[in-house]
């Protein structure tokens, strides 16, 4: 009767470890290749080689072909080391993984960059506002805006001068709000602040800032 | 940086648009890209093999022999490619550092000739990955251990200039040294035997006289026997004398076991001389007497094994101690079933329960020796449980000792292993982050020299650019994280300056300012813990005005600080700027030594005098040429540092 108990018990156990090994092979084998060059220079607005030099580097870090969140908040935050960059490397990957499905492939990396070092700036502004607009309602409320503005104080660190204090990220917001809410009904949308930015001469002059990057 | 994170450099940039918006002051200007060569295959032949690589590959590591100029030297004209006479199966692993920012050290590579290969081509072995480090390590040591133990037989050999207290030691300790160090070995080796046996001997009984019946030999023959202690006793303590004044160090010695077991060794003996033989205390005598045995403890000395054994017991202590403690509970237990067993029988021997104690023991050590045995039928029952449990308690937990004994042996070697890689890593990492932190705030005082010489461009300040070459890489990076001061309106500073602002922001807050180093550190952690609320909010807006016309002075003393790179006191620094013009200068004249880290590229090293005078930010570019000196600026941060000390202050 035990042993009957015994045999039984054990028989579940084995089903359960051949489908583990399964879906074990179906997660290693996630590879993902791009879309060919062709295909890719017509979508966004690199070059050919710069393409190539693009995707060497992208590749070379990660192999497998796709980003997921854990492996960009490392990367992101080797750039900043005084500081605590993941939350704001946490916007970012979403503001990249266009189509929401938790990784970044190469042709949402480089639609990207394609935007940022090439578009337009009314394209860069939009792009912006996706970042901050973390919900994606279309509206930047106060409370997003906070918590975009804390993760890039906290970029900073600990050992700044002036020293950082509690309240400078809800200042910052508050001067960001009085700037772009221009019917002050405490939400900020595309149009305000597209009109807002283009109006206001350092943010313009601040856009063309990276072009030469590649 | 690591060279796979420099290839997401542009990302990071390009991501950086997304605090344009939110920034309210302008941005600093980008560093241009002045090299404009396409990237080309260099042809790396190495001994006849020929390896293929991107030039920006090599570049990624400036310090190393292949990413710096330093391979000119083995360029080849004719055949257009650079040519290493070195071993080509370990290059492989070197250059695969290169391609995949991780190095590897292949496992049947002998660790000398790795770590040649390693330093001709100017790579640090600490940036070895993790998978293979511990390998490294362990062969290095092994390495190391196997050269230290052929030296110290080489070093016994050749040591002339010994005086005697060492050479009386150093005879001591290795008795293979000289013939008279084997002499002295042998005789005191042997005197130990002789006493010991004489201690057994003494109690033997001789035969019996006439008057007396069997008495032991040591009562008949005393004056032979106390002549043979004594003559014993005199060597062991003359020995004993002697090793006392030539060991290094008297104290611990005297606190080593041996010298303990030597000491317990003769004074019985001593004791005995000085007690008269009345009755009170010859009980204690007698007890003394045991003490003797000790002397064959002394034998350790002249044998490896008993050492070992005794520090194998010594480090498995717990394990005996556990072994004591569940033997102990098992034994009370069946102790008290017995007793209450066979309370009822009459003419029982277990008359308590500490008498039953013994009978437990002895069964549960499968002894048995008789002189107990229950009688009654739950007497019975109980104690055959007993034995049976006793092969169970006993039997079971002395192998766990042994392969306790290996397991926790090599364990604990690996737990240190462990231990003090982790450590390492760590540091490594720190290392690589305020390298990284360092370079900027040092390129940022660069930066802004190099921006202004560029603008208005002369042919010596050209000069001086070509003469700190950051790569671009760096001045890339470095242009990122301004940019973030800018948005944020904040500058990174270095530990100590935050630390001594936090000081100075107390400071100003407390009316007496009295400079004893407690009231300091309390008040640094007061303000720095940041617990209340200040009452100084300044709007935001004004911060960028304020911000830059006092940031002229305080980067000028963050410079100071930087540049001397050690780090000043908090009391220290504050008379240090309080100080006159020409020690200021002095302290700025010192030429600084930043540190660079391991995997980051090196900041170049001592900054010109007169290179850290313009400061400010670039919007209030000074109309007149920079060969105007700018010691005007120098001196009036650093004689007025002092005073200015209090003003920045009070932001």
């Amino acid at each position: 009767m035990g042993a009957l108990m015994v045999i039984f018990s054990l028989q579940p156990k084995q089903r359960r470890k051949t489908d583990s090994v399964e879906d074990e092979l179906e997660l290693s084998a996630v590879r993902h290749r791009p879309e060919g060059l062709e295909q890719l220079e017509a979508q966004t607005r690199f070059s050919r080689k710069e393409l190539q030099i693009l995707y060497r580097g992208f590749k070379n870090e990660c192999p497998s072909g796709v980003v997921n969140e854990d492996t960009f908040k490392d990367i992101y935050s080797q750039f900043f080391p005084q500081g605590d960059a993941s939350t704001y490397a946490h916007f970012l990957f979403n503001a990249f993984d266009t189509d929401h499905n938790g990784s970044v492939s190469f042709e949402d990396f480089v639609m990207g960059l394609s935007i940022l070092l090439r578009g337009t700036v009314q394209e860069k502004l939009n792009w912006a506002f996706n970042l901050y607009d973390i919900n994606k309602d279309g509206y930047i409320t106060k409370e997003e805006m906070l918590d975009i503005m804390k993760a890039i104080y906290d970029m900073m660190g600990k050992c700044t001068y002036p020293v950082l204090k509690e309240e400078t990220p809800r200042q910052h917001v508050e001067v960001f709000f009085q700037k772009m809410d221009k019917n002050k009904d405490g939400v900020v949308t595309i149009d305000e602040f597209i009109d807002c930015c283009q109006n206001d001469e350092n943010i313009m002059r601040s856009m063309h800032l990276f072009e030469n990057v590649l | 940086m690591a060279t796979g994170v420099a290839a997401w450099l542009p990302f990071a940039r390009a991501a950086a648009i997304g605090w344009m918006p939110v920034a309210n002051c302008p941005m600093p200007i980008a560093p241009r890209d002045n090299s404009k060569k396409q990237d080309e295959l260099i042809i790396l032949n190495v001994s006849g093999r020929r390896f293929q690589t991107w030039r920006t590959t090599l570049d990624r590591y400036p310090d190393t022999l292949l990413g710096s100029s330093e391979k000119d030297f083995f360029y080849n004209e004719e055949t257009k490619e650079y040519f290493f006479d070195r071993d080509p199966d370990a290059f492989r692993s070197i250059l695969n550092f290169y391609r995949t920012g991780k190095l590897h050290y292949p496992r049947h590579e002998c660790i000398s000739a790795y770590d040649e290969e390693l330093t001709f081509f100017g790579i640090i072995p600490e940036i070895i990955g993790d998978c293979c480090y511990e390998e490294y390590k362990d062969r290095k040591r092994e390495n190391l251990e196997r050269l230290q133990d052929d030296q110290e037989e080489n070093m016994d050999l050749k040591m002339p200039n010994m005086n005697f207290r060492e050479t009386m030691w150093r005879a001591f300790e290795n008795p293979h040294t000289s013939t008279m160090a084997l002499v002295f070995y042998y005789v005191t080796g042997f005197f130990i035997a002789v006493s010991v046996i004489t201690n057994v001997v003494e109690t033997v009984p001789c035969g019996a006289t006439a008057n007396q019946k069997d008495m032991p030999c040591g009562e008949r023959y005393t004056v032979a026997f106390f002549c043979m202690d004594t003559a014993c006793v005199m060597i062991f303590t003359v020995e004993y004398l002697l090793r006392l004044f030539a060991a290094p160090s008297r104290y611990r010695f005297m606190r080593s076991v041996m010298s303990i077991i030597d000491v317990v060794a003769i004074l019985p003996y001593y004791i005995g001389l000085v007690m008269t033989n009345n009755e009170d205390v010859s009980g204690a005598f007698v007890t003394l007497r045991v003490f003797r045995v000790f002397r064959i403890f002394k034998f350790s000395r002249h044998s490896q094994g008993l050492r070992i054994l005794g520090y194998t017991l010594k480090s498995c202590a717990s394990e005996l101690g556990f072994l004591l403690f569940s033997l102990t509970m098992a034994i009370i237990i069946f102790a008290t079933v017995m007793f209450y067993a066979e309370k009822g029988s009459s003419s029982s021997k277990f008359t308590s329960i500490p008498a039953s104690f013994w009978y437990t023991i002895v069964t549960m050590t499968t002894l048995g020796y008789g002189d107990m045995v229950p009688k009654t039928i739950a007497g019975k029952i109980f104690g055959s449980i007993c034995s049976l449990s006793g092969v169970l308690v006993i039997a079971l937990p002395v192998p766990v000792i042994v392969s306790n004994f290996s397991r926790i042996y090599h364990q604990n070697q690996r737990a240190d292993k462990r231990r003090a890689q982790k450590k390492a890593r760590l540091a490594r990492i720190r290392i690589a982050k305020s390298g990284s932190a360092n370079a900027f705030l040092q390129s940022k005082h660069n930066g802004l020299l190099n921006e202004l010489l560029e603008l208005t461009g002369t042919e010596e300040d050209e000069q001086k650019l070509t003469q700190k070459s950051i790569s671009l890489l760096e001045s890339q990076h470095h242009h990122l994280l301004h940019c973030l001061e800018k948005t944020t309106a904040h500058e990174f500073v270095d530990e100590q300056i935050y630390e001594q602002n936090c000081l100075e922001t107390a400071l100003q807050t407390y009316p007496s300012r009295s400079p004893s180093v407690s009231s300091h550190d309390s008040s640094t952690r007061t303000c720095c813990s940041r617990k209340r609320k200040r009452n100084v909010p300044l709007p935001n807006t004004s911060l960028p005005t304020t911000h830059s016309t006092h940031q002229g002075p305080l980067q000028e003393l963050s410079a100071i600080h930087i540049q001397c790179g050690d780090p000043l006191s908090h009391t220290a620094s504050r008379s240090n700027l309080n100080l006159k013009t020409d020690e200021s200068s002095r302290i700025n004249c010192k030429s600084g030594r930043i540190t660079t880290a391991i995997i980051s590229l090196p900041t170049p090293p001592a900054l010109t005098p007169d290179g850290d005078g313009l400061h400010g930010p670039p919007q209030r570019r000074p109309p007149r040429p920079p060969s105007h000196p700018p010691p005007l600026s120098i001196q009036t941060t650093t004689s007025s540092a002092g005073a200015n000390i209090v003003k920045v202050s009070a932001l």
